[in-house]
């Protein structure tokens, strides 16, 4: 136990003495966060402040359009502007001057119009009801095409939302023009309503959190236990650095001349780089409570939550520890180790999905996130943050940290003994 | 009393052995020097008897000891000043030399007690808490030194202990070791300081390509040797004059 202690003290030391190494272990995780909820936060804040520029060519100048650009003003998602001829809207486009253009094509109201009230007329026909006008050869119209331009630099989710906005726009349009065809065909006076127009079906959001209170997710709530634990993997970094320069320095040689086990050794390094850990989340989880709020970002909501979370930061701290000790041993030079780790983090947070949300991956990366520790720390992160759950829930994520812990410490181990097996 | 049998280190993808087929025996209280040109086998041999490399063949016994059997007592019987520094730069010398003894089971007043009464007899008193880091050659390897004897081993391997240090702290090393030795210490130390050994040593072994090719005491041997006036004349006599580089 007095090895252990003193092996413990002696890498305190070591990190204490490295100041800029310190910085690095804990400033630069925290500038990380707080650059990329600024991002994050800031592009939802755009979406909903700052309108998208929308060239609108109305070469209908009918009831539709009209209704159009009045859909697309009270959306308040877009800044419209008028224009007048489609190759120079298509231009401007193409140059990033609008990020989207809609082209209205001519007499689409009256050809709608018209189209409708054909229909109207033919289906009450159908039922031998007089209609209000002289029957009329039906009229040869062509379908009309509502051309929707789009910045090339456009994402392909924006245009989908964009796409489904108009379209749900035009459907409305279209309906209630044939509510209006009815109506007037049907109603004895103008004042009397045939048709409750109002929409039947209903959309509604059911949390599925059940008696527990649910918190709405935001760019905090996302963003600090993701890179909480892209801050504590990154631990394997200088500790892997540390092994090696043990290695360069001799005193690992001297230490293997001395009666001290290799987990004695390991051990010290594992207690204070596990401390490092939650040192990070502690840090983390005061920005996000303190500091995000003052910098105009959602305040980490942790009401009640702070043990289990804790719990998650230990056990994904010992897995990160466990990856460190297994890279530091295996790696001859820093050369070695240092780019490796700095890549292997950011696979396993890739994979993970750090990044990415899993269920947005392709299928085989889908399987290989279940591979990842980093992955199962979030979701144990997310599980306690998001879905408010309790210990018996996030149980396999954090046995499987664990396991990961025990089962990279005695590879080190084995591998250490074969190496240097007398 | 050290045993060596039949020794043999062949490094792997080596063509030829470091260390072959020796036989050695060291008695105890010796001061015993193992000189040899560069690659001649020296730092295997000590690596080998301070658990630091496997021989591919023989054996060898410390005081009746072995790694297979008794691995955790020979390491605390033995101490070992590499070459190489194998100090924590940033830690200061107590704090090295703290760690250092912790690891072989030494704590509280008598550990720190020993540490003082060390650095004071090597002139290190004053530098006791300051970084590795800044200190000279000569301090750092009388720091590597009081390291490896902390825990007072019965037997102390040292690998070129004054190489690259002044007239001053090879001195107070080699006194130092005298002193040790006094008090029972066996001594295995390899250098390339012929005439310190001469001085220093109650024995040599001259090794070349991982062969004793003569040992004895250095009066004796030089004695032996007509034209020889100094271990450095019959070192060259047979070892030759040939540059011995080795990567």
């Amino acid at each position: 136990m007095h090895k252990l202690w003193a092996s413990t003290y002696k890498e305190f030391l070591l990190l204490t003495r490295d100041i800029g190494g310190l910085a690095v272990l804990f400033v630069m995780p925290l500038l990380l966060v707080i650059t990329i909820t600024t991002i994050q936060d800031g592009t939802f804040k755009t979406l909903e402040a700052l309108k998208i520029p929308l060239l609108l060519v109305d070469r209908d100048q009918g009831d539709v359009s009209r209704n159009i650009h009045e859909n697309l003003t009270a959306s308040e998602l877009f800044e419209v502007t008028r224009g007048h001829d489609e190759a120079k809207a298509r231009e401007m486009v193409q140059k990033g001057t609008y990020q989207l253009a809609i082209v209205i094509p001519e007499n689409l109201s009256r050809d709608l119009d018209l189209k409708i009230t054909e229909n109207v007329e033919s289906v009450l026909s159908k039922f031998g009801l007089e209609t209000d006008s002289v029957p009329r050869p039906r009229s040869k119209l062509e379908p009309k095409e509502v051309k929707l331009y789009f910045d090339p630099t456009t994402q392909q989710s924006f245009k989908s939302s964009v796409r489904s906005n108009i379209n749900q726009m035009i459907s409305e349009i279209e309906s209630q023009t044939i509510y209006k065809a009815f109506q007037e065909q049907l109603a004895e006076d103008e004042s009397e309503e045939i048709f409750d127009t109002g929409h039947f079906i209903s959309f509604t959001e059911i949390d599925p959190t059940n008696d527990r209170p649910s918190l709405v997710p935001n760019s905090t709530q996302h963003n600090i236990p993701a890179w909480t634990l892209f801050a504590i993997f990154f631990i394997m970094l200088p500790l892997g650095i540390n092994m090696v320069q043990e290695k360069n320095q001799g005193t690992f040689v001297r230490l293997r001349t001395q009666p001290v086990s290799y987990a004695t050794v390991l051990g010290g390094k594992a207690l204070i780089f596990l401390l490092v850990s939650l040192i990070q989340f502690a840090l983390m989880i005061l920005v996000g409570l303190y500091l995000f709020p003052l910098i105009g970002l959602p305040k980490l909501e942790v009401a009640g939550r702070l043990p289990l979370l804790l719990v998650v930061a230990l056990f994904a701290g010992l897995a990160a520890v466990g990856l460190g000790l297994l890279l530091g041993t295996i790696a001859k030079t820093q050369e070695q180790s240092a780019p490796f780790a700095a890549t292997f983090v950011v696979i396993l947070a890739a994979i993970g999905g750090v990044w990415v949300p899993v269920f947005a991956m392709p299928r085989f990366m889908q399987t290989l996130s279940n591979l990842s520790p980093m992955n199962w720390g979030l979701n144990a992160f997310y599980d306690v943050f998001l879905r408010n759950v309790g210990f018996r829930e996030i149980l396999p994520e954090i046995a499987l940290l664990f396991v990961f812990f025990v089962l990279t410490t005695l590879i080190a181990m084995g591998y250490n003994n074969r190496k240097n097996a007398l | 009393m050290i045993e060596i049998n039949q020794l043999s280190k062949k490094y792997k993808g080596a063509d030829h052995f470091s260390v072959h087929n020796m036989d050695l025996r060291i008695g105890e209280g010796e001061i015993f020097g193992l000189l040899g040109p560069n690659g001649a086998g020296k730092t295997t041999l000590i690596s080998i008897l301070c658990s630091l490399l496997k021989p591919t063949s023989g054996s060898f016994s410390i005081n009746g000891l072995n790694y297979a059997s008794n691995k955790k007592e020979l390491k605390q019987l033995i101490g070992i000043v590499p070459q190489e520094y194998a100090l924590y730069p940033s830690l200061t010398a107590f704090e090295n030399l703290v760690y250092f003894g912790s690891m072989y089971g030494l704590k509280g007043k008598s550990l720190k007690d020993d540490i003082a009464e060390h650095l004071n007899t090597l002139g290190l008193s004053d530098f006791a808490h300051r970084p590795i880091k800044t200190f000279s050659g000569g301090m750092k390897r009388r720091v590597n030194l009081i390291s490896g004897i902390l825990h007072r081993p019965q037997v102390l391997f040292l690998d070129e202990p004054t190489v690259g240090v002044d007239v001053q702290s090879r001195n107070a090393i080699i006194e130092h070791l005298e002193q040790l030795n006094a008090q029972g210490t066996t001594i295995v130390y390899t250098s390339h300081h012929l005439n310190e050994a001469e001085q220093f040593c109650t024995r040599v072994a001259i090794i070349d390509r991982g062969k004793v090719i003569c040992k004895g005491a250095p009066k004796t041997l030089i004695a032996q040797h007509r034209n020889a006036e100094h271990l450095e004349d019959l070192f060259l006599a047979l070892t030759g004059k040939a540059l011995r580089d080795h990567a």
